[in-house]
């Protein structure tokens, strides 16, 4: 019995849901910097090529599920749109449940600003916005265990 | 007073994360003299005739790979014109092992470079320079003993596919330096992979 079950639980976890990869231009880009939801939004800029970007996800996803009632988390790939089946497989492995968009424009002098003029281009960078309040943190460069967290509960 | 001021220091500090202060576009620029791969120390001052296209870059960066030929062809094109590209790798070997000096020695021998690619072992240049990612570009132009920081940015507008760019900063910054005139877009930016500071 004991075997069935765990025979189950491992099927089930192999199957379990991850996000599919959603392919946005600027201005979907700009429209989720500019989110009038209520609730605090986490734009997180990454690339699976990106090492110090993949040591943070699991933190970023950590926040995504226990704060799921007060924070939505947007993971934006800069990969480019021939790597997507790439991406696919990598938010299918890491079994990453928040929204994955891939940004599909390369000219990122047009679009950098758009997300915050602090942002000199380096990845990992994270926008983390109160709709309502417009108070706004941004960081470019790796988070810490704990750290967004923190970012959060002063926006809060 | 000074305590809370200072823990307010010590908070900005601790938010701004890895160095951000760096020369301002006309800036002068301090010289520095850093080792090549070739094992020769290169004095930026004193390379280029008239200045030098300065690019923070490594060996690992998939954007640095990505504008590897472009980088080549830029010296090939600028460096008897008196623009010469200095690469210069400050990486920390602790934080990316494949961006020691002898990885770049091996690196610059298998891409057959011919431009220089010196090692900023102590991150002091990246640092005085503000540069954050790589492939991030610097070009200084010399004004008798002074270096002047001329533009800082990307190399152009497409990191994927060199020929669909229509935007060469870089080339259009030197030609119009060249030609005694200020670059019309002297500051831009990309997307490229952090620097990777010692801790």
């Amino acid at each position: 019995m004991k075997y069935i079950l765990a025979v189950l639980l491992t099927i089930t976890s192999f199957i379990s849901f991850s996000q599919s990869v959603k392919v946005i231009q600027v201005d979907e880009l700009v429209a989720l910097v500019n989110s009038d939801k209520e609730k605090i939004q986490v734009i997180n800029f990454w690339a699976t090529w990106c090492g110090p970007c993949i040591k943070e996800l699991p933190f970023i996803e950590e926040v995504a599920e226990s704060m799921k009632s007060q924070v939505d988390v947007q993971l934006i790939t800069v990969d480019f749109v021939d790597d997507l089946t790439k991406v696919e497989k990598f938010v299918e492995r890491k079994q990453l449940k928040s929204n994955v968009y891939l940004i599909d424009n390369v000219d990122y002098n047009s679009w950098i600003d758009k997300v915050d003029e602090r942002w000199s281009g380096a990845i990992p960078a994270t926008v983390v916005i109160n709709p309502v309040s417009g108070d706004r943190r941004f960081v470019e460069r790796e988070l810490k265990e704990g750290e967004l967290e923190s970012i959060i509960e002063e926006l809060l | 007073m000074k305590s809370k001021l200072l823990l307010l220091s010590a908070l900005v500090l601790f938010f701004a994360g890895a160095p951000k202060a760096g020369y301002e576009l006309g800036a002068d620029v301090e010289d520095f003299t850093l080792k090549n791969v070739d094992g020769k120390e290169i004095t930026l001052s004193e390379y280029g005739e008239k200045g030098a296209i300065v690019i923070f870059d490594c060996n690992t960066c998939p954007y640095s790979k990505a504008y590897l030929e472009r980088i080549k062809e830029l010296d090939a094109m600028y460096a008897p014109k008196g623009y010469p590209v200095v690469a210069v790798n400050s990486n920390d070997p602790n934080k990316s092992p494949d961006d020691s000096f002898d990885k770049m020695v091996e690196y610059a021998d298998e891409n057959e470079y011919e431009h220089a690619y010196v090692y900023d072992a102590d991150q002091s240049v990246a640092k005085a320079f503000g540069a954050t990612n790589t492939p991030h570009v610097f070009i200084v132009q010399k004004n008798g003993e002074k270096l002047v920081l001329k533009y800082i940015g990307a190399i152009d507008n497409n990191t994927r596919d060199a020929e669909a760019a229509d935007k060469k900063y870089v080339q259009d910054a030197v030609d119009a330096l060249l030609e005694g005139k200020s670059p019309e877009t002297a500051k831009t930016k990309a997307i490229g992979c952090t620097i990777k500071w010692a801790s």
